[in-house]
């Protein structure tokens, strides 16, 4: 109830100082961009319009949510210990577990908002300018929405750690964009770097796999470019998509627990705080 | 037990700093009470340790039954508090923050947003905060640590920056909620304005309680010397009146008006002689003293025997 309270006051402000409009329209321009031009390859006729608005749409997602997701909660609780909102509202009968719960419910809903409804944009565009699309598609746009707001609960999340541990609000940002060129461009160059050089003599299918695990934005890649094989034929990762032991589901539990470790960590920090 | 508040052997450090050392007091229902000490002398460290901000290195607290180191807040829900340079989010108005502090004590909103008109926000309410001003913040924080009637009122400095008349509004509503059984405790440094007011003083000085007790108490402790002013017809410059006992400090105020310095225990002696047939004495003032004065009695005192 607390966190509820807290939630919607969060959504209330996020509104008001139009970060919902902002990222709303940011997400839904760069979806009808892509919807339109980058149909380009496969020319107007192509029956496969949708499959290859998920396949570019979902890469444009990678950089996109973490990054938005990491600017509204890495000052979360470091930015309202340093303005002095914090020491209020702790003065308040609230526990600071519910404190961040209902920020993460408040901002995920903020974040789900513009990601359903930017993208649901470009999907409405696409059936209201005559393409014919299959129900296999759609389930496949659905699913690329739900997995983005997914990816967007993790950096909500991971941001919130570095939020709790760092001691002010310049450190956060310093920490969570380095966080991002790590997990979003470095890591995968690093990845793909060592799988050249190796040439697939010591490093088994197994040890990608873990390895593809420990990076967040790399389940949410797989997920959606090999999950769903009218997609996958899109994207060339249907080698990948084979030799992966990996599920859909267990692709989506990883998601699950990449969001609720750093939040639980998190929590566990700021309950220790000090202010 | 009517002890809202108990502070047992409690201290706190940072690293080497010894922010509070050792102190204990318990603050009964319906007590009025000024925590004075200069900057760095604890009290904002007390508040926050009471509100379970931060925990003590040793010692307990118990506030309203919580023990609030070890995360309990059920009481908080009759606790109001007012931190030193209160601040709010700046997107939304007076009366949304309010109503937003007002559910989260599950306290009815139409009673919380008259607590705005009672500070003085009025029409002000409906604007977002973010354009207030360093008083209509300092007034929000006011109505905010009202709601509810409170138990128990932490207030840090809670007259800064707030204008005369809202000053004695305040220090009214306050005397009010006291009498009603409200324990409060209120830090600051305008102490004239808390002379009359509060029924108890607590002075600290590096974190260490240097004196508690009513302002009579802290006199009776002190022996400072009552002033007595007189003015005198008559009287040549330089001249001090003759009935005046030698060994009485004495000085000569502007023009005629002479002040005597009168320990305690002679300040009776002193206004027979003064007011004895013969004398030219046209007015008379016995000021004692002030708590500006007892404050830097007990400083200097707690200096001395570190």
């Amino acid at each position: 109830m607390n966190a509820l309270i807290i939630a919607r006051k969060e959504i209330h402000q996020a509104i008001r100082n139009r970060w919902v409009l902002a990222s709303t329209l940011l997400l839904a321009g760069l979806a009808l961009s892509l919807t339109f031009l980058g149909s380009a390859p496969t020319g107007s006729v192509g029956v496969r319009a949708l499959d290859v608005v998920i396949v570019s749409l979902s890469s444009l997602t990678i950089f996109l949510i973490p990054l938005i997701a990491l600017l509204i909660s890495h000052d979360a609780i470091v930015g309202d210990i340093e303005r002095g909102t914090m020491l209020l509202l702790l003065s308040y009968p609230v526990a600071r577990w519910q404190v961040l719960l209902g920020k993460f419910i408040g901002h995920l809903a903020v974040l789900a908002f513009a990601t359903c409804l930017g993208y649901g944009i470009a999907a409405a565009a696409l059936i209201a300018t005559g393409s014919r699309i299959g129900s296999d598609s759609l389930a496949a746009f659905a699913a690329m929405i739900g997995s983005s707001v997914l990816l967007g609960a993790v950096f909500v999340a991971i941001g919130y750690l570095v939020s709790a541990l760092v001691r002010d609000r310049g450190t956060a940002a310093g920490v969570c964009i380095g966080l991002w060129l790590l997990l979003v461009l470095i890591y995968d160059m690093a990845l793909l770097g060592v799988l050249a050089v190796d040439q697939g003599r010591s490093i088994s299918a197994a040890a990608v796999d873990a390895m593809l695990l420990l990076n967040p934005t790399d389940v949410y890649r797989l997920f959606n470019l090999t999950g769903f094989a009218n997609v996958s034929s899109f994207a060339g990762m249907a080698g990948l998509a084979q030799s992966t032991a990996l599920s859909a589901q267990a692709l989506l539990i990883a998601l699950v627990f990449w969001t609720l470790i750093p939040l639980g960590l998190a929590t566990a920090a700021f309950s220790r705080r000090e202010l | 037990m009517s002890s809202t508040v108990r502070v047992i052997d409690v201290s706190k450090e940072y690293g080497r700093v010894k922010a509070v050392r050792e102190t204990s007091f318990d603050l009964a229902k319906g007590e009025l009470v000024a925590l004075i000490g200069h900057n760095g002398a604890g009290k904002t460290t007390l508040m926050k340790l009471m509100l379970g901000l931060i925990r003590p290195t040793g010692g307990n607290i118990e506030v309203l039954g919580d023990n609030p180191a070890a995360g309990q807040f059920a009481g908080r829900r009759q606790l109001g508090y007012l931190p030193e340079n209160v601040s709010f989010d700046t997107a939304l108005t007076g009366r949304e923050t309010q109503a937003f502090y007002a559910r989260l004590k599950r306290e009815p909103l139409a009673s919380a947003l008259k607590l705005l008109d009672a500070v003085g926000l009025g029409d002000a309410s409906r604007r977002r905060v973010g354009t207030y001003s360093k008083g209509m913040r300092q007034r929000l924080g006011l109505a905010q640590a009202l709601i509810g009637r409170p138990r128990v009122l932490l207030l840090d400095e809670p007259t800064t920056g707030l204008d005369p008349e809202l000053r004695q509004t305040f220090y009214e509503v306050i005397q009010g909620l006291a009498t009603e059984g409200t324990t409060v405790l209120l830090s600051s440094h305008a102490l004239t304005e808390l002379e009359e007011r509060a029924g108890r003083v607590i002075i600290m000085n590096g974190g260490i309680k240097v004196a508690d007790g009513s302002i009579e108490r802290l006199r009776n402790i002190a022996r400072l010397p009552t002033k007595i002013r007189l003015k005198i017809a008559g009287l040549s410059p330089g001249e001090l009146p003759p009935w005046l006992p030698a060994d009485a400090p004495c000085r000569r105020l502007n023009g005629h008006v002479v002040e005597i310095d009168a320990a305690p225990g002679r300040k009776i002696e002193l206004l027979h002689s003064a007011t004895a047939s013969g004398t030219t004495v046209e007015d008379l003032d016995v000021i004692p003293p002030t708590l500006d004065e007892l404050y830097a009695h007990f400083l200097r005192h707690a200096e001395r025997t570190p």
